[in-house]
């Protein structure tokens, strides 16, 4: 579960900058701590839900709960990081009628537009390429703030078909459910 | 023949249920685990599940009777041979709640929850456990192996009663009309 981090020293750096600044009226929350946040998956197989998650990925954010609107974020994952349940299964969803990890070696999110659903709930579209897919997505999330940091869990119904995920026999979605539930937890601290 | 001397109704339905789905169990669990991974292995192993959790169910309804029933007495023979057929009798009960609960706890240690005919979801005995899984995984084949060669021993004293000794040991497991 070690993620290479060369800059980690330079965000605990800035991680313990944000917590001695005097607390500000606006705060934009734009340091993910990688440790602290993780990115998993839930899929049916059988009526069963089997979880998984992706080890390695990067996310970026710049969030103001003052300015919801002017939020932005993007993740990154390497799919290769992926533990979706067992060795075999591992393996399996390398090929190329799962992720095809030799061509789309990632998957790539870019949010277009931020909309606050009330409360501390909020709804985001954005571009998901994955599988050389572009298609428009909309996950929700919910913001939680506490002692200078605030934690995003943001959950995304994603339908692996549209992107070609699990094709050829593995299309039979009574085997395997076209729907994938992600779910993405981000800890983030206050920018400098 | 007497009812004495014959299993009652819901005993022989039991046996021959649990004894088709033990003999439909034993050849796909061998051979669907060297399957490579497709929707097929996973369908096979989905069935599999469901059906050995039925057996479960089963022998506990079976257990139920068995314990609340006195069996037809067995008819007379060499001591050795009623000694060794008590032995038989005793370890293929163990063994229909053995094989089936070893499975659950495999499931439950790589992960798998059994979801029983894709219904109801049965609660995982122990937590996710690779090392824990492969323990089970090997318990659950040896129990099966000895499930398979009991099955085999049973059946053949079975046979052997019938076509050789001419006797009715068969008869006392076989659905028939009340005398």
């Amino acid at each position: 579960m070690i993620r290479p981090q060369p800059y980690a020293p330079a965000l605990v750096f800035l991680a313990g900058l944000a917590l001695l600044a005097p607390t500000a009226q606006a705060v934009e929350y734009s340091q993910v701590q990688p440790a602290a946040s993780k990115l998993e998956f839930t899929f049916k197989q059988m009526g069963v839900p089997v979880p998984g998650h992706f080890k390695r990925f990067d996310a970026r954010l710049r969030f103001d709960p003052a300015r919801p609107e002017q939020a932005s974020a993007s993740f990154s994952v390497d799919l290769a990081s992926i533990d979706a349940g067992s060795p075999e299964a591992n393996a399996e969803v390398a090929g190329k009628q799962w992720f095809d990890l030799p061509q789309f070696g990632s998957a790539r999110f870019v949010s277009s537009q931020v909309r606050p659903l009330g409360g501390q709930r909020y709804e985001v579209r954005g571009t998901l390429n994955l599988k050389g897919q572009t298609r428009e997505v909309v996950a929700t999330f919910q913001v939680k703030e506490e002692a200078g940091r605030a934690v995003f869990t943001a959950t995304l119904p994603l339908k692996r078909l549209e992107f070609g995920v699990g094709a050829g026999p593995w299309g039979d979605t009574s085997i395997v459910a076209d729907q994938v539930d992600v779910r993405l937890q981000l800890l983030a601290t206050p920018g400098k | 023949m007497s009812a004495e001397t014959r299993y009652r109704g819901p005993a022989i339905l039991a046996h021959w249920l649990m004894a088709a789905l033990i003999l439909a169990l034993l050849p796909l669990g061998f051979y669907m685990q060297g399957l490579p991974l497709s929707p097929a292995k996973l369908q096979l192993y989905a069935w599999h599940k469901w059906v050995g959790m039925t057996v479960l169910l089963l022998a506990v309804l079976r257990l139920a009777w068995r314990l609340t029933h006195r069996p037809p007495p067995p008819l007379p023979g060499p001591a050795w041979q009623l000694q060794i057929a008590a032995l038989t009798h005793a370890l293929l009960y163990l063994l229909l709640f053995a094989v089936p609960l070893a499975g659950w706890l495999m499931s439950s240690a790589k992960g798998f929850p059994v979801v029983w005919f894709g219904l109801l979801p049965l609660p995982d005995l122990v937590g996710r456990d690779e090392a824990l899984g492969r323990l089970f995984q090997i318990a659950h084949q040896g129990l099966a192996w000895g499930m398979a060669i009991l099955v085999l021993l049973h059946l053949a004293a079975a046979l052997k009663h019938h076509w050789v000794d001419r006797d009715g040991t068969l008869a006392r497991m076989l659905p028939g009309p009340r005398p």
